[in-house]
């Protein structure tokens, strides 16, 4: 591992200010930044320590009837804290089927809006990636694996974004407080992950030196209580990243008819796949196989495969996406299944 | 080790007094282990130890043409950088071949590469990190060539032989008549992808030289043989060479040999004069440390309007790599499981620009025995008969290649037990049938555990002492199988003492040599050589005692006693004894010492075809629109001779099973074909089996007697659990829902339809 200079801050505008030098990453839990760094893939010079700052490990409900997270909050904290679970239940599901145990213990909310793409090529630190070096090219190009994107990629990066978290905070809207060397701003986690486009090494909206501070979910996302699951398929039960997965909330009038629906698929691209089209399609319908097939079929409108190893995701997906609007229509369930967001966890 | 790290000072737990084998001992080293004073090898660092990084190629072939030696160097805490240029001469070229055990090694004797993750360099330095670094800024440059990679890639050729030293054709009758004479046949392809040992322990070594004395904390599943490969590259007597290897974290096979970057330990070591440590991250075990070579194997199958095997072919191609030998002996379970008139094994292979492959737990058995139990399950079904009957219709009385009978066989035992435990009649013999009450598919299937009994030469030394304590001792090693505890109980048992009394050691290449752990064939070795031992002592102990008119033993001659609980007893009078010290104490000696020794016996070998034997049910379920696959079931049932520990053996069996459930949907090495790397050189991606993955399991122990095997009656049981249990999840899949997948490991995209 490369040298490197090691600050830790005593306040929120003391890290930003350290975290504006050229070639600097804050440090959370780690999980993802420090194994890149020992794989020589992220080579910072500067490493700014946030896991001490204060007022960034709160859970709080805010007066509008939204919640308020801090960065610092760790994946199994929050995912165990129970007016969190049963307010938001696809958000705690989706944070129990990711990793494992021991990363959800140190893993925070905030590192895991900044986890990168674990794609092969990126991840070896040799092939060329124009992730990690621009304009080097993209060796996933002409040998894409199951891993590689079917939506949203270009001639440039076929990455995917591996988050189980995000998935249902983007069907939520949810929104990403950050402190920056011009002050504070707020970002829709739908527009903080950036498509690859022209430009794969610009990853989010964050600018040079800002910090994520908060993740915030507005009030509406409370609706959906009673009608929310994450459904994550995978190829080992636990400890394993999801070939595809989808959060899929409801609403449900008296007369049994779907008020608002959301829908956001895992797996796919960049970043969480949601696509205002498909939820439309099944406000309201009244529930049924049809209904959720249609928009899955919108929602995996202009899906690609990058090869023939990732060309069944497309048809999983969309029967993913089915099955997760199926299961949130049938409603939560009293306690998060003991296999969370597996096919085989039902309670 | 201090003392109160040695298993040998541990209680002994619950026993009975008196016989200690056949009893479900707890493992003596359970304690250590989980409290963390258990010292593997990578857990030492001695004073002055400097760290070693290894820098490893990023192409698969062709040669290093640049390293910044300079840049490395001038890392703050880097004391040396050792490369083809000054690496330490070595007395014996590393591609020379002097027996099936040698393996050719990549030791920085030149600027080759032929494999990715190929040693090309070794950083030393005062931390690991400094080291690491170093190792990075190398950045070496290539004239990169363009690897072969994947099994469409080589030319095919007949290698000279497979596995170790096993021919490459085998046959008896003539197959294509079977065929002809058919009533009905199939004929189907099956593969097998490339895996690795991933043994949770890295092949580490702290290396330190006294002159040209050599001494190595280093796991090894062979401390003799790693002895004498070490001398032969440095020139100097195996005796000067001392290895200790307490603990392996696992090997399964991976460690049956050094490998090259424990070598590199040494050469370190010796070029900077200080003690090394060198431990392999995880992606440097893929390439210098062995794997399991991918197969391709195609079965055809003949059999008549009752059901009876016509013709048996199964022909394998495999790989190895570009400058070495070993061939995935993938059809000897072909050789011995089913009888048929015509037989035929035949294997293949293409060479690769990836590290050479090596024996990886059951090799050849795991990978034959998909294809093999995946063909009878779809001759099963062509035929319409349950795949249980069929397998007992073509039951082999006799090895079916060699004609032999078997020193024991209780299969016919196994496929009762495990098919009533799992509860196999009624079965549905029509794919896709049942679902359960979430509406996922349902289906069992069930394959046959094969694995031969083998047993290799060893050594030990055994005393008593006048105070009725004794010792035993002898370089076996303990790579989580429970050595430890299962050989002591043969050590006390066969000096007639309580475990509380005996001391055991093991694990260091000071003691006599036990040869390899593995094979399976470690208790028959290690323990038969125990047994032999103690049978030295007892022999002149009751020597003593019934040539002395004193002892109330005179005169009852050699046979004529039995040794327990400290005593000789006279075996026609048991009220006639005499404890072990009073008989020393009278003769005025403070001990005896004696020595034993196992090895095949040729006689044996050649009148009788020796295995262990099992049968394997799985129940899987499956989403019938996901693809996602559920283990939910397995048992298994199995014979393998004389229960030394019926604990330790059920975990074996355990292992075994779970590891066939991770052959079967989850282990595969990807590479890229383009340059040879790989895809997933880690754990996270390289996927085994979680808890959560491991279904509700029973592993039935199976009474057989065998007197012929070897003076223990045991046979091995480390490695059969694999064999029957891939086939049975596959056959399960198929059962569960109609889609027949011959490529392992199965997963859902397969399923998907």
């Amino acid at each position: 591992m490369r040298n490197f200079d090691y600050i830790r801050p005593e306040s929120v505008p003391e890290a930003v200010a350290a975290g504006q030098v050229p070639g600097t990453a804050y440090l959370a839990a780690g999980t993802n930044l420090v194994d890149l760094m020992k794989g020589g893939v992220a080579t910072p010079e500067r490493i700014v320590d946030i896991t001490r700052l204060p007022g960034l490990s709160a859970i709080e409900r805010l007066p509008d009837g939204g919640t308020r997270v801090g960065a610092l909050v760790r994946n199994s904290d929050l995912a165990y804290d129970p007016g969190f679970a049963k307010t938001y239940p696809m958000v705690a599901e989706a944070l129990l089927a990711g990793a494992s145990a021991q990363l959800r213990n140190a893993a925070t909310v905030g590192g895991n809006l900044m986890q990168r793409t674990r794609c092969q090529y990126f991840t070896d630190a040799v092939s060329p990636c124009n992730k990690r070096a621009p304009g080097s090219g993209c060796a996933a190009l002409g040998h894409a694996t199951r891993i590689h994107a079917v939506q949203g990629w270009s001639a440039h990066c076929i990455a995917t974004h591996p988050s189980d978290f995000c998935v249902p905070l983007a069907a939520l809207d949810a929104v990403v407080e950050i402190a920056g060397p011009d002050g504070a701003r707020a970002v829709p986690l739908t527009a903080f992950h950036l498509l690859p486009g022209d430009h794969p090494e610009r990853e989010t909206d964050l600018r040079p030196g800002e910090l994520i501070t908060a993740l915030r979910l507005p009030p509406e996302a409370a609706s959906f209580r009673g009608h929310a699951r994450y459904l994550k398929v995978r190829d080992r039960t636990s400890y394993a990243f999801a070939v595809v997965s989808a959060a899929a909330a409801l609403t449900l009038e008296a007369d049994g008819r779907i008020g608002q629906a959301r829908l956001a698929l895992g797996g796919l691209a960049l970043k969480p796949w949601r696509v205002v089209e498909a939820e439309a399609a099944l406000a309201g319908q009244a529930p049924s196989p049809e209904a959720y097939a249609k928009a899955a079929d919108a929602a995996l409108a202009g899906a690609k495969p990058t090869g023939e190893a990732n060309a069944f995701k497309i048809e999983l997906a969309r029967r993913v996406a089915i099955r997760a609007l199926a299961q949130a229509a049938a409603g939560t369930p009293a306690r998060i299944p003991a296999l969370p967001a597996s096919p085989f966890g039902i309670v | 080790m201090t003392a109160t790290a040695s298993p040998s000072n541990l209680p002994a737990g619950g026993i009975r007094h008196g016989s200690s084998i056949g009893q479900p001992l707890t493992r003596r080293d359970g304690p250590l282990k989980v409290t963390g004073q258990a010292r593997f090898s990578a857990d030492n660092l001695p004073p002055g130890t400097l760290h070693a990084a290894l820098c490893v190629a990023r192409i698969a072939k062709g040669r290093v043409t640049g390293l910044d030696v300079a840049a490395a160097e001038a890392h703050p805490g880097v004391v040396a950088v050792m490369t083809p240029q000054n690496a330490p001469k070595l007395a014996k070229d590393p591609d020379a071949k002097d027996g099936p055990f040698t393996f050719r090694l990549d030791l920085l004797q030149n600027d080759r590469v032929r494999y990715a993750n190929q040693p090309i360099a070794v950083v030393i330095a005062e931390t690991l990190e400094a080291a690491t670094e170093g190792a990075r800024l190398l950045a070496p440059t290539y004239a990169a060539e363009t690897p072969r990679i994947g099994l469409d890639a080589g030319d095919v050729f007949t290698p000279p032989s497979v596995g170790v030293g096993a021919p490459p054709a085998e046959s008896d009758g003539d197959v294509e008549a079977g065929l002809a004479a058919a009533s009905k046949t199939i004929a189907a392809t099956y593969e097998t992808p490339a895996q690795y040992h991933n043994a949770m322990e890295p092949h580490a070594a702290v290396a330190s030289w006294d002159g040209d004395r050599l001494s190595l904390l280093m796991p090894t599943q062979a401390l003799a043989m790693s002895q004498g490969r070490l001398a032969g590259l440095f020139g100097i007597s195996p005796e000067d060479i001392h290895i200790d290897s307490p603990y392996l974290g696992g090997g399964f096979g991976s460690k049956g040999v050094p490998a090259g970057p424990q070598v590199l330990a040494c050469m370190a070591a010796r070029l900077v004069g200080k003690p090394v440590k060198l431990v392999p991250t995880r992606s440097q075990m893929y390439g210098p440390m062995g794997h399991r070579g991918p197969t391709r194997q195609t079965l055809r199958l003949g059999t008549d309007a009752a059901g009876k095997l016509t013709a048996l072919d199964h022909h394998i191609l495999t790989a190895s790599s570009s400058f070495d030998d070993f061939f995935e002996p993938a059809g000897r379970a072909t050789s011995t499981l089913y009888a048929s008139p015509a037989l035929a094994i035949r294997h293949e292979a293409v060479r690769l620009d990836t590290g050479t492959p090596l024996f990886m737990r059951a090799p050849g058995e795991a990978t034959g025995s998909v294809a093999l139990e995946s063909a009878l399950d779809e001759m099963a079904f062509e035929l319409g008969m349950d795949p249980l009957e069929f397998r007992l219709a073509n039951y082999a009385e006799v090895e079916p290649l060699t004609g032999k009978p078997f020193s024991s066989k209780a299969l016919r035992e196994c496929y009762r037990r495990g098919a009533e435990a799992f509860g196999w009649a009624g079965r549905p013999l029509q794919p896709r049938q049942t679902r359960d009450k979430d509406g996922f598919l349902v289906g069992t299937g069930m394959g046959t555990a094969t694995f031969p009994a083998l047993i290799f030469e060893g050594m030990a030394r055994a005393e008593i002492r006048a105070d009725g304590t004794g010792t035993v001792e002898l370089g076996a090693i303990d790579m989580g199988q429970g050595a430890w505890t299962a050989l002591a109980q043969i050590a006390a048992d066969g000096l007639g003492i309580g475990m509380e009394a005996l001391t055991f050691r093991m694990g260091s290449s000071d003691l006599p040599n036990a040869g390899i752990a593995g094979g399976s064939g470690h208790t028959a070795t290690a323990g038969g050589a125990i047994h032999a031992a103690a049978a030295d002592v007892i022999r002149q102990l009751t020597d003593l005692a019934t040539n002395d008119p004193a002892s109330p033993l005179y005169g009852a001659g050699n046979a004529g006693v039995t040794v327990a609980d400290g005593r000789l007893t006279r075996r026609d009078d048991p009220g006639r004894s005499e404890s072990i010290a009073d008989i020393l104490k009278r003769a005025g000696r403070a001990s005896i010492e004696g020595q034993g020794k196992a090895g095949a016996d040729p006689a044996a070998q050649a009148a009788y075809a020796m295995h262990a034997h099992g049968a394997v049910f799985a129940e899987v379920k499956v989403d019938p629109d996901l693809g996602q696959i559920r283990v939910s079931r397995l048992v298994g049932a199995f014979a393998a001779g004389r229960v030394i520990n019926p604990r330790l053996v059920q975990s074996q069996y355990y292992g075994g099973m779970i590891w066939g459930l991770s052959f079967a949907l989850h282990e595969r090495a990807e590479m890229d074909p383009r340059t040879g790397r790989f895809l997933n050189d880690n754990l996270a991606e390289y996927h085994v089996p979680v808890n959560a993955d491991v279904p509700a399991l029973e592993a039935i122990l199976v009474h057989e007697d065998d007197s012929v095997v070897n003076n223990l009656g045991v046979k091995g049981v480390g490695e059969i659990g694999i064999t029957g249990t891939v086939g049975a999840i596959a056959n399960a899949v198929w059962h569960a829902t109609g889609v027949r997948v011959r490529a392992m490991p199965i997963t859902l995209d397969k399923l998907l339809g």
